[in-house]
């Protein structure tokens, strides 16, 4: 794991006692969680927050709905930050993320030459990797979250994750092509080498011979051009990844756990942070999106209240009512499973809005919110 | 539409949407409908997460094929053939379906050693969508070994679903020959067939689900030739008569004398009163831009103001189901 002690992650130096300080100190953080919750909202609204706390912030996200990409001036996809003027004394940029042209800009970046890299374009095997593959979307985030950083054009970087299940995928994606490029058996296919190598080669050379008939001759082909035509610039993506991978568990950057409270998202959840621990990583901070608003009557109460109420004009609230207590009875209990495993993480409530959030005020509105103390 | 007539359409349905829209619910949901009409349905879960056992009030039993539910009809009189029904689950991985396939084709001793160096990845990589045809494989199997009457497929969540239905097509279009291609063709054949495969999507009425979803029919109508029945909205808040849904409620609307009510209720009423009245005119304004956008019948679902779906809230969602499919004229999309 790159030689980095993973409890550089788990211990920082400067426990950050609300969102609002991690917005202010950190030069990177990643928003993760399962699909539906909101994470690009809260993505967005993080980098807003820097954005109105004078920092220079860039969002980087992956699918957002049409109306905030539009809000954001995102709609275009060109994978460059567009900066969005606003009310606030920083900067704020945003781009929607172009997972096949980060790739690309990789490939350029690495290559030995002009040559080489049209060679690599036109391989079907690399296509795949760069469109099809699952991980490239993470292990592209990524990439881009390390070029922005690097660029020093921004002190702050927020990058909304693909939906997963699986909270390594992340950590793990920049590993993904040097995996491939490390592969045993394609070591001996690409360079054949007399003596006892070359019995090694023909064993391999005949389960490539049945995968060829199996899956077809062609796939096999261009896999094997592709390793062939990437010979010379594993190095190159083995330090990248090493270098990512180091400034993911460094205490510059903070892991963001976006849930909602219903129970199915709390075990997704739960599940998410389970193997982030098997890892020994942790996250700085929850954000449970999509609260109800949280009343004083009890489920008790209200039952009794409709029952007065039946034949009034108030019936119809108070119908409303039993069903809202009713809705986000046991938020709270989740959200404490959810801070019980984390118990050194900031907590922050988004209320589950009564409309779409697509401008600019109300993903200002989130980032306040996200700001405030829990208690 | 008979519910019955609908359930015997096509032997395949496939339910798929973006994770969060509670497609396994909405799976089991037509499964014990089905069922109720008599029909012996297989569940075929493809996340790997057996989530469906427990919504029949079963724990689950692994991976391999268990019954979870029978259907037993009281009143003998009103439907004789109705006590056929039962629904049994089953999971098929993906990553099974690869050792699986390659197990049977000449890589039974090697497919461990394969898979420890990375092979299977390349593989995997070098034919995109291949795990996820071979599990249609061992569908379409199932299928033409009439293991089932309907069978119905929990799809993968995410943004998988679409590249779940164009797996055979992207395999189609890199592996000119082999065994492969063969494998890639027939699947084609069976999701282009209406009567044998039907894809049903699923979801929430709010703006990015149903934008995916939109997107998702015209690519799998136009690119993979999949026949589309009605489209499910899950978790629909129910509309209250009583709830006055024109105007704002206002704490000043409720005189406190002459209701007797305390301060902490009189805003407690407003709140719920208002919020509920501002999503249910949300959630008209998608399932309208819904209708406008794909002109296709609505399965509709209702929310459930519970935790956690068991058999109570299952048969609550069947009845929602069964009504909309009786309240369907005609298929839309054939």
């Amino acid at each position: 794991m790159s030689g980095t002690p993973p409890s550089s992650v788990m211990t920082s130096s400067t426990t950050p006692n609300n969102y609002g300080d991690l917005v202010a100190q950190k030069r990177v953080i990643v928003a993760c969680g399962t699909g539906g919750v909101g994470k690009t909202t809260v993505a967005a609204a993080t980098a807003v927050a820097a954005a109105h706390g004078g920092r220079r912030a860039v969002v980087v996200t992956i699918d957002p709905a049409k109306r905030l990409a539009d809000a954001l001036g995102i709609d275009a996809l060109d994978n460059t930050p567009t900066v969005i003027d606003g009310a606030w004394t920083g900067t704020l940029g945003a781009m929607m993320l172009d997972s096949k042209a980060t790739f690309d800009d990789v490939v350029t970046r690495h290559a030995t030459s002009k040559d080489q890299v049209e060679h690599i374009f036109s391989n079907r095997f690399y296509v795949n990797v760069s469109t099809e593959l699952p991980g490239t979307q993470d292990y592209m985030a990524v990439e881009k979250l390390n070029e922005l950083h690097f660029s020093g054009d921004w002190d702050l970087v927020v990058v909304d994750t693909p939906p997963t299940r699986d909270a390594l995928a992340f950590f793990e994606a920049p590993k993904l092509l040097t995996r491939l490029l490390n592969n045993t058996i394609y070591k001996l296919l690409i360079s054949p080498r007399p003596g006892v190598l070359r019995a090694v080669n023909r064993a391999a050379g005949g389960v490539v011979r049945r995968l060829s008939r199996v899956v077809g001759a062609e796939v096999v082909d261009d896999a094997i051009e592709f390793f062939q035509t990437f010979q010379g610039m594993e190095e190159g993506f083995k330090k990248r990844a090493d270098e990512t991978r180091a400034l993911l568990a460094s205490n510059d950057t903070a892991f963001v756990l976006v849930a909602s409270p219903r129970s199915d998202t709390i075990a997704e959840a739960l599940y998410f942070l389970n193997r982030l621990a098997d890892a020994d990583l942790s996250v700085h901070a929850v954000v449970i999106n999509r609260m109800l608003a949280a009343l004083s009557t009890s489920a008790d109460e209200a039952a009794r209240l409709q029952a007065r109420l039946g034949a009034s004009p108030l019936a119809g609230a108070a119908q409303a009512l039993v069903d809202h207590v009713h809705a986000s009875a046991g938020d709270e209990d989740r959200v404490s499973r959810i801070m019980a495993h984390v118990p050194n993480a900031t907590l922050s409530r988004v209320p589950l809005l009564s409309s779409d959030v697509h401008d600019i005020s109300a993903l200002s509105d989130i980032a306040e919110l996200l700001a405030q103390d829990p208690l | 539409m008979d519910p019955g007539q609908f359930f015997a359409s096509s032997r395949i349905l496939i339910v798929a949407g973006k994770g969060g829209v509670g497609k396994t619910a909405t799976s089991a949901s037509l499964a014990l409908a089905a069922a109720q009409t008599g029909r012996n349905v297989l569940v075929v879960e493809v996340a790997g997460r057996l989530d469906s056992a427990p919504m029949f009030g079963v724990d689950p039993q692994g991976y391999d094929e268990h019954r979870v539910y029978k259907h037993s009809v009281d009143d003998h009189s009103v439907d004789n053939d109705s006590g056929r029904g039962r629904v049994r689950c089953r999971s098929i991985t993906p990553d099974a379906a690869l050792v699986d396939w390659l197990s049977n084709h000449g890589f039974a001793r090697i497919v461990r050693r394969m898979s420890k160096s990375g092979l299977l990845e390349i593989v995997a990589t070098a034919t995109p969508g291949i795990k996820e045809l071979l599990v249609l494989g061992q569908i379409k199997h199932l299928e033409q070994s009439r293991v089932a009457d309907l069978i119905v497929v929990d799809a993968p969540a995410a943004g998988h679903a679409l590249n779940f239905l164009k797996a055979p097509l992207a395999v189609h279009n890199t592996a000119r020959t082999g065994v492969l291609r063969r494998q890639a063709t027939e699947a084609l054949e069976m999701l282009s067939d209406s009567e044998r495969c039907r894809a049903l999507l699923v979801t929430i009425a709010e703006e990015t689900p149903i934008k995916e979803l939109v997107e998702t029919a015209f690519a799998i109508e136009d690119e993979v030739g999949l026949a589309l029945g009605p489209v499910v909205v899950n978790g629909l808040l129910p509309s209250i008569e009583a709830l006055d849904t024109s105007s704002e409620l206002h704490v000043s609307d409720i005189g406190a004398s002459e209701s007797g009510l305390g301060a902490p209720e009189i805003s407690d009423l407003v709140t719920a009163a208002n919020f509920r009245r501002d999503r249910l005119s949300l959630q008209n304004d998608q399932l309208a831009s819904l209708a406008q956008q794909l002109p296709l019948a609505q399965i509709r679902l209702p929310h459930l103001f519970t935790t956690s779906v068991g058999l109570t809230e299952l048969k609550t969602l069947t009845e929602s189901a069964t009504a909309s499919i009786e309240a369907i004229e005609q298929w839309a999309g054939s």
